[in-house]
């Protein structure tokens, strides 16, 4: 919306500012001047304005020059225009309100013999050439720029109808169902029957509030023409401008609540502007007003306002003196507020006679509420405005005092445990779409079945809140590849959705994704490809965080259906810790990787941490370290394909021997020297006490018993 | 360097071992005095100091056996002293390490590049996210989250928007199929805001409380420069008896100086909000000219950076309902709540916001 300060300064010519210091003491009271623009010498300058929506009463020059004269304590006249004396007696044109839920008050003036023309400067006050000149405000004719004038001074919406059109009298009803209204904008609607219209006894006119006829628009053929200024209910005025798809600068208003006693007002201005190219009124003002309208507007109660309230609300200010009584009833009254100071008890009429101050102490208001202020209705509301007049950079900035301790969230700490694990192993943090199609949540929710569509999705990519973070995973690395970057490692914490349209549940999830070369390289040694070994590393030093009693990996044979769709059911692993599966991860399935053309393997993969958050993150211990040297022995077994290292693993870890302080594989490698089916494997055990040196005879027999423990499970050693 | 044999004694008085001994000594440290590298060290060990052919292994053997049995001490001290030079001399030596040529054989380029260990970079939203949290952390405000699928009542009603009321065309919402049927408060939506946070919050806790809360919200807005359908925000509520609104603007000067320097500046100016009155968004001064004005802060000198106000009366009606102690005439409260990816974008110069969901490496890489 557009301010002309020419315009404004008109209703204030005592303004006591230039335009750039009343732009930012109105921005500084929520009358925020987003632009200024100089219009030249004499002109004066346009003012861009962003007000809120709560104060649709702000959106017009005379409601911006409210606000200015409440800032400056400068008397604003009443918005006054005067009407031809000259009115041949008619009949009291007939209007009748129906739907009288939605329409609170309805005037209707004719006026007869008018001329259609173009806008001229009428009169002083009503310059409407000039003013849309400045605006840039197209002008139409004089009829349609007097609503347009009247509209841009104080945000009354108005209608003006070519009377000869109209059938018997008006009729403000709910519409027909099937009724057919040709709108202004050529739009031919089939009306619903919520729809408020303004009728004759005939057919619909206008949509009310909204938008008006067609059929009975003012054409330059026009010579009589009815006035119309209404109050319509916000609800209704809104539901009809939806159902429509309309949104106009009457609906805006009316949605937000039209000032009940403005339709006189704005019906004079129109009347007037129209009448200074001729023609005359016929008969009086016909003003049909809803008394429950009425009372819940213009007529509503006044409220209790104590200053105690404003001071409790509202705290210290930087200037001493804070705000007084008279700040208070300054602000109100500038604003339009009635105030009447309530009683007093005996009590503080005893202390008025002691103490200066204590007026002060124990006042309070019943404030009566201004019909243009629908906002107001609490004694909050009035607070506000006492802090927002005053200015809110006016009080002090203060802290309250602090007692209570501080309480983090439960798994604040296991998120960034996860975190900082998956940062240390190289992989950068990411933030993928909450969304996902539902062919990917298909393919890679855990439980099937349990996606959540969305009703009014961003697009059909993203229709279902994602049930896994693995689609959001692979459409990342996929774009870093097709941006021909090649060495991704990606990890996102973020929430996975479960469930139906009647139940959705959330949980906290862990996605991460991998693919090229390993990046420590360096200018003297080859890089080499991330393999799975390495993913899954980075899932141990994960659980390793967390104090499980049993971890394992373990994998399915394809049949069982039991992996994952989205992994090659030969290169992936279920993640398993005290007995239940908290992820998956492993190579994409190439299926996956050719229907994303990816060429590279991707390795993925995803941890359930609702799962994780529930075991308690392991806190360390420290052991003596023991001071007796440990021994090393190195074992080369030949096995067969058949034998996992599992079997290896488990077989030493039966042994139950307190010195093999450790075991790990050192190397595996196949040859042709081998046996057909066969590989070697490379195993370095430690043997450690914590008393004393291990003797050769000891060792010797820990040795025996390795031997005998892999030779039951089918490994050999290699001579 | 190649010594004589050690040779007999013919006497063994104080002054003839005296003689022989200090004929030994110059003949070491004339030896020492030529080591050239690690090999003539090793030599020169061996020569004086080896078990078996060593010259002092020779010393004793002869000398020692052959000496009367009243030279033998001060022959064995003679000894001792002797044995006590030849090992400073090698002490000495070893010491001086290798060579200056044997070291350049070893130079090595050192203007290659190092190698590095990729560390992964925290996403730029998670950690502005955890410096508004500490910070408001240090101020005794505890942590809170909420579900990002929200019902109408916690996203809406009970943060005063009624049904019906424009302040919701604000929101483009996105929500949950199939509401149609369900009543208005229990339909299933992507919270707009971390607000409802206030309400789930209130409704768990009596006063006093003060929390914040980081999240992730959504909104049915195109994806431009600026915006994103996908956002965070931090949400604050504080409610005590006695809470003011100068209380508000003290607590927030206080966060954005420490979130952007002491240097930084606030002011606040009216709004409007359902859940709070009174409302004010609140401006920084610019932290990239200092108020002076320029392209970043459209040369206003201010950026706007968050929205915040007390706690509407009617806020804490909704909260009364499971927790009567909010009696908005005992206790109040105020709220703000901040967008992360404008913060972010600001704090590191970043332009887009879609490059925040993007997962490129070569966008993140930035924040290692």
């Amino acid at each position: 919306m557009n301010i002309l300060t020419k315009w404004l300064r008109s209703y204030l010519p005592a303004l006591p500012v230039d335009d750039a210091q009343l732009a930012e003491a109105l921005t500084l009271r929520g009358i925020a001047v987003e632009g200024i623009y100089d219009l030249g010498e004499g002109n004066g300058s346009l003012y861009e304005m962003d007000i809120t929506t709560n104060r649709v009463d702000a959106m017009n020059h005379y409601g911006v020059a409210r606000e200015a004269a409440a800032i400056y304590g400068l008397e604003l006249p009443e918005l006054v225009f005067e009407l031809p004396e000259f009115r041949p007696p008619g009949q009291d044109f007939p209007v009748r309100i129906e739907a009288e839920d939605a329409c609170g008050r309805f005037t209707a003036r004719v006026l007869r013999g008018v001329a259609i023309a173009d806008s001229r400067d009428w009169f002083p006050g009503a310059e409407v050439s000039t003013y849309f000149g400045l605006l840039q405000q197209k002008c139409i004719s004089n009829a349609v720029d007097a609503t347009n004038f009247a509209w841009l001074a104080m945000g009354q919406p108005t209608h003006a109808f070519d009377l000869d059109k109209i059938e018997g009298g008006i009729l403000v009803r709910r519409a027909i169902k099937g009724e057919k209204l040709k709108t202004l904008d050529g739009v031919e609607r089939t009306l619903d029957p919520e729809d408020l219209v303004v009728a004759d006894h005939v057919k619909a006119l206008a949509l009310a509030g909204v938008m008006g006829g067609w059929d009975t628009m003012i054409t330059p053929a026009t010579t009589n023409v009815l006035v119309e200024a209404a109050w319509f209910d916000p609800v209704a005025v809104r539901r009809t401008a939806r159902r429509h798809g309309l949104h106009t600068d009457a609906s805006h208003r009316f949605e937000r609540g039209a000032d009940f006693n403005a339709a006189p007002v704005a019906s004079a201005i129109v009347c007037s502007v129209l009448l200074a190219n001729g023609g005359h009124i016929e008969g009086d003002l016909v003003d049909v007003r809803i008394p429950a309208a009425e009372a819940r507007t213009a007529a509503r109660q006044p409220i209790a306002l104590a200053l105690s309230e404003v001071h409790r609300i509202l705290g210290a200010t930087v200037k001493k003196e804070g705000i007084t009584a008279a700040t208070v009833e300054g602000v109100l009254t500038a604003l339009g507020c009635g105030l009447a100071e309530l009683a007093k008890t005996a009590e503080f009429a005893e202390l008025a006679k002691t103490a200066g101050s204590a007026r002060d102490e124990g006042a309070a208001w019943l404030v009566t509420l201004p019909s243009w202020r629908l906002d107001l209705e609490r004694e909050i509301d009035l607070i506000e405005e006492v802090a927002r007049v005053y200015g809110y950079n006016g009080f002090a900035n203060t802290l309250p005092a602090f007692g209570e301790g501080v309480r983090a969230l439960p798994w604040a700490e296991a998120e960034t445990a996860v975190r900082r694990t998956l940062l240390s192993a190289g992989f950068h943090e990411a933030i993928a779409s909450t969304f996902c199609s539902a062919a990917e949540a298909a393919l890679t929710a855990p439980q099937p079945g349990m996606v959540v569509p969305l009703g009014n999705p961003l697009s059909e990519e993203a229709g279902v809140l994602r049930p896994s973070l693995v689609p959001g995973m692979l459409a990342m690395v996929a774009g870093n590849l097709n941006r021909d970057v090649s060495d991704v490692r990606l990890f996102e914490l973020g929430t996975v959705f479960s469930g139906t349209t009647e139940k959705v549940e959330e949980r906290p999830s862990l996605s991460f994704g991998a693919v090229g070369s390993l990046p420590e390289q360096g200018a003297l040694h080859p890089t080499r490809a991330i393999e799975f070994q390495d993913v899954k590393g980075v899932v141990e030093q994960v659980l390793a965080r967390f104090q499980a009693r049993a971890v394992y990996f373990d994998r399915f044979p394809a049949e069982a259906g039991i992996t994952p769709a989205w992994l090659h059911p030969y290169r992936a692993a279920r993640v398993a810790v005290d007995g239940a599966t908290v992820g998956w991860f492993g190579q994409l399935h190439p299926r996956e990787a050719a229907a994303r053309k990816l060429k590279d393997p991707v390795l993925v993969g995803e941890l359930y941490l609702d799962r994780l958050y529930k075991l308690p993150l392991r806190r360390p211990a420290a052991r003596d370290i023991s001071r007796f040297q440990p021994v090393r022995r190195d074992f080369s077994l030949i096995l067969g394909e058949n034998i996992a290292w599992e079997t290896i693993d488990r077989a030493l870890a039966a042994l139950q021997i307190p010195e093999l302080v450790e075991w790990r594989v050192r190397e595996v490698f196949r040859d042709a020297k081998l046996g057909k089916g066969e590989y070697s494997l490379l195993m370095g055990a430690t043997f450690q006490a914590p008393d004393r040196t291990l003797r050769e005879e000891e060792l010797q027999g820990f040795q025996a018993q390795v031997v005998e423990a892999v030779g039951k499970v089918g490994a050999r050693l290699r001579s | 360097m190649t010594n004589e044999a050690i040779p007999n004694l013919a006497a063994f008085d104080e002054s003839a071992l005296d003689q022989a001994f200090a004929a030994l000594e110059r003949q070491a440290r004339a030896a020492a005095a030529t080591l050239d590298g690690e090999a003539a060290v090793e030599a020169f060990r061996l020569e004086w100091l080896g078990r078996k052919q060593g010259r002092l292994n020779d010393v004793s053997g002869r000398w020692l056996k052959a000496a009367p049995p009243e030279a033998k001490k001060l022959l064995g001290q003679r000894f001792n002293a002797l044995k006590a030079v030849v090992e400073a001399l090698l002490d000495e030596a070893t010491g001086a390490g290798p060579t200056d040529a044997a070291l350049a054989a070893e130079a090595i380029d050192i203007t290659l590049p190092g190698t590095r260990r990729l560390t992964g970079a925290e996403h730029p939203i998670t950690r502005t996210l955890n410096e508004i949290v500490s910070v408001f952390a240090a101020l005794g405000y505890s942590v809170g989250v909420g579900p990002e699928v929200e019902t109408d009542y916690y996203n809406f009603e009970s943060m005063n928007f009624p049904p019906g009321h424009p302040a919701r065309d604000t929101q483009d919402t996105l929500v949950v199929a199939n509401q149609e049927r369900r009543s208005q408060r229990d339909r299933l939506l992507l919270r707009t805001h971390t607000s409802p946070v206030q309400m789930r919050t209130m409704e768990q806790q009596p006063p006093p409380v003060r929390i914040v809360i980081p999240g992730k919200v959504h909104r049915n807005d195109a994806q431009d420069a600026t915006h994103s359908p996908i956002f965070h925000q931090v949400e604050g509520l504080c409610v005590d008896t006695n809470i003011t609104f100068s209380d508000l603007k003290g607590t927030l000067d206080h966060a954005m100086k420490a979130l952007f320097g002491s240097a930084v500046k606030t002011r606040f100016f009216p709004s409007f909000f359902p859940f709070t009155e009174p409302s004010a968004d609140v401006q920084i001064s610019c932290i990239f000219c200092g108020g002076k004005g320029c392209r970043k802060c459209k040369n206003s000198g201010w950026i706007e950076l968050l929205g915040c106000g007390m706690v509407d009366p009617a806020v804490f009606a909704f909260a009364a309902e499971k927790q009567p102690t909010y009696d908005s005439k005992k206790i109040s409260g105020f709220a703000f709540g901040m967008g992360v990816e404008r913060i972010a974008m600001m704090k590191y110069g970043i332009s887009e916001i879609g490059s925040l969901y993007a997962g490129d490496m070569r966008f993140l890489n930035q924040f290692v």
